[in-house]
């Protein structure tokens, strides 16, 4: 039997230092906003021949001088004959014009996406965004308040804010773009948190019932070992497939996969290490 | 006596048995018929297409209810005149309006046509306008007497009224045809024309005369719209994602699977079939709803079918547990399910909480991610609550012993 209860005071300092790091890279380097926030261009395009970033450079550079494409981001693609151009909102022609040029210079240009995204949806999609999350979490804390008790909804929210929030720090800190997908994967990664510590509440609750005589410590240290398998094998099973999805889910699908990787490693994480244990360091308080 | 019981007890497994399995093949046919009757209709992501965002113009009409309607069946008519298959135009909110224009990749063709607002005007030499494109009643596409393409204008009663008044009033000086606050044309009015006809010439291709044509023929938009969002995926890209998250989810799905029989041995085989049956469901209720594919989508349905696993994974370790406090099989089965059965609702439901708002809140392919993971986690409370508990009862009708055995055996030892 694994004494869980016992790791808490490293578990708590560590979550905590790691939830207030990811709150400073949020602001610095802050989050890498894609057009789907900012408003602005990206253009996917593949050519005929492998090119590199400064190949891009130089030809946005000399054939469209009459275009302002100054803080354009080039990136090189799954493929070195992909590559993506981020940059501000531009017209139609403008985009023509610069394909033209591609086309010229690499040769059989293919046009894989362009999105061009006006600020005004961007604002839109960081509300909606954040009603998303907020909205999540007042329903989860209701429901979880009427089935089970407030403490325990307290404490899974607190939970979710905690697994939400490394993923953002994460994605800022590695400069991963976090785009219009991102937003599901950090509901997916909430549903999936909030899943995970309502199992291990409810074992809990559970086991009050028969044994009334427990410490809480040994409550929630037999709660969680009961479930430790399950939790470890839903575990298992769910990252099985997003780590197929990071493999092999190229550009497109790439950091969506990641941020659930990140975000159910974190669930699985404070399931077992935060959520019996801050609700176990409640129920002692208030004796 | 303790015979007669057992059959008894025989004939009501039987009987519930039955039912089970009436509702799994109901089901599961159900889903093979839908897949096969309507298959799934792929998002722009995915099979490529051109997605607009339009919003109106406030500064300069006021917006109403009818006009925004009004906009969506004139786009609507524009589109279906270009011959696009499956477009999809739709209103959201008050001022917006949505199209999607699959297997189109000409950027600015879907620009011209969807945002276009289409009014035509004669302006007098000082300026004003003497009549406008709602006076039309037919248009054309002509020749000019060079031989180059030209649009050929009819106008109604009314607008021959205005045209003769213009074209009596002026003779000897110019009129200029203007299409959206651009001069298509300076003309020089030699004699009055009385009988509403008219002719745009001059410098354009076949295909903008037949694309001005079209705008012309249908009317122009009652309110100006403002292009808020384009996004245009290639074809290529749309196959390259379609083969990568089919490569991912097989080799997912595969490795899910070994895990379960490896782990659990005969009952994780059991698990593995309704894990498939579940696979089947998902993908027959999604084209049964009509539920647009898109790659978020995809990847929830992957995602989901991790997860899927975990209500048989509650499951079997209850069962095991109750194996370990010293119930028999069957019973442990029994309790087993019972157990977990509350454990698997209420942690679903807070997941299908958030699946509710992301589907509310979200728009495109988070929408679709969204349903996804609804259907998802509706489909695996009944996989494991049904299909599961059929199978394992089978298979511990079969083999009691090696299914006690695995039971037991099966996973960490505490």
């Amino acid at each position: 039997m694994i004494n869980f209860v016992s790791y808490r005071k490293p578990a708590f300092i560590i979550s905590g230092i790691l939830v207030v790091l990811s709150i400073i890279f949020m602001f610095v380097p802050g989050l890498n906003l894609g057009v789907d926030f900012t408003g602005g261009t990206i253009l996917e395009r593949q050519t005929a021949q492998n090119v590199t970033t400064d190949q891009v450079r130089r030809v946005l550079d000399e054939a469209t001088p009459n275009i302002d494409l100054a803080g354009a981001v080039v990136q090189i693609l799954d493929r070195p004959n992909q590559f993506m151009i981020r940059t501000r909102e531009l017209s139609n022609a403008d985009i023509i014009q610069i394909d033209q040029a591609f086309d010229t210079e690499f040769g059989s240009l293919i046009e894989l996406k362009t999105d061009v995204v006006g600020p005004v949806i961007g604002k839109e999609l960081v509300r909606n965004a954040l009603i998303a999350i907020v909205v999540s979490a007042v329903g989860i804390l209701a429901y979880v308040s009427w089935r089970f008790e407030y403490r325990f909804a307290t404490v899974a929210v607190l939970c979710l804010l905690h697994d939400v929030l490394i993923v953002l720090g994460f994605f800022a800190i590695t400069g991963r773009e976090v785009n219009s997908p991102f937003v599901a994967s950090v509901l997916a990664v909430l549903g999936y948190s909030i899943n995970n510590t309502i199992v291990v509440f409810d074992r809990i609750r559970e086991n009050r019932r028969v044994k009334k005589k427990q410490s809480y410590g040994e409550l929630v240290n037999q709660s969680l070992n009961q479930t430790l398998t399950r939790s470890l094998n839903t575990a298992i099973t769910t990252l099985v497939v997003i780590v197929m999805l990071v493999i092999f889910g190229g550009s497109a699908i790439g950091d969506f996969a990641m941020a659930l990787l990140v975000g159910i490693l974190l669930g699985t994480f404070s399931s077992l290490f935060l959520a019996g244990p801050l609700w176990m360091t409640w129920m002692e308080r208030q004796k | 006596m303790l015979s007669i019981q057992s059959a008894k007890e025989e004939s009501h497994l039987r009987r519930r048995d039955a039912w089970r399995i009436g509702i799994i093949v109901l089901v599961l046919i159900a889903s093979a018929v839908s897949l096969y009757i309507s298959p799934f209709t792929l998002g722009l992501d995915l099979r490529g297409g051109v997605n607009v965002v339009l919003e109106a113009d406030e500064s300069a009409t006021t917006v109403t209810n009818e006009s925004m309607n009004g906009v969506v069946s004139i786009i609507e008519r524009r589109i279906n005149a270009l011959g696009v298959s499956e477009p999809l135009i739709q209103r959201q909110g008050a001022r917006r309006v949505i199209v999607e224009l699959p297997g189109i990749s000409d950027q600015q063709q879907a620009i011209d046509t969807v945002g276009a607002t289409a009014l035509l005007e004669f302006k007098d030499p000082q300026g004003r306008t003497a009549l406008d494109g709602s006076y039309l009643k037919n248009v054309q596409l002509g020749t000019d007497r060079y031989g180059q393409p030209a649009i050929d204008l009819e106008f109604d009663q009314e607008g021959a009224r205005l045209f003769a008044q213009l074209t009596t009033g002026f003779q000897g000086q110019t009129t200029t045809i203007v299409l959206d606050g651009e001069v298509l044309q300076t003309v020089m009015i030699r004699e009055p024309i009385l009988e509403g006809k008219a002719q745009i010439t001059g410098g354009m291709t076949i295909e903008e005369a037949r694309h001005m044509v079209v705008l012309l023929q249908e009317g122009s938009l009652p309110v100006p719209m403002k292009i808020m969002e384009i996004r245009n995926v290639g074809p290529t890209l749309g196959q390259d994602s379609i083969d990568r998250s089919f490569r991912a989810g097989a080799i997912g799905v595969i490795l899910v699977l070994l895990f379960m029989a490896f782990y659990y041995k005969l009952p994780g085989i059991t698990a593995d079939l309704a894990l498939l049956i579940y696979i089947v469901i998902v993908l027959g209720v999604l084209s049964a709803i009509d539920a647009v594919l898109t790659l978020p989508g995809i990847a929830g349905i992957i995602l989901s079918v991790g997860m899927a696993v975990d209500a048989n994974v509650l499951i079997f370790e209850r069962i095991k547990e109750e194996l370990a406090d010293g119930k028999r099989l069957r019973s442990a089965i029994e309790a087993g399910f019972n157990r977990a059965f509350a454990t698997i609702l209420d942690s679903n439901i807070t997941t299908l909480i958030t699946a509710a708002v992301l589907f509310f809140v979200g728009t495109g392919g988070v929408r679709g991610f969204a349903v996804t993971l609804g259907v998802g986690i509706l489909a695996s409370m009944f996989t494991a609550v049904i299909v599961t508990r059929l199978f394992l009862d089978f298979m511990v009708e079969r083999r009691p012993d090696t299914m006690a055995k695995h039971f037991s055996s099966g996973g960490l030892k505490r």
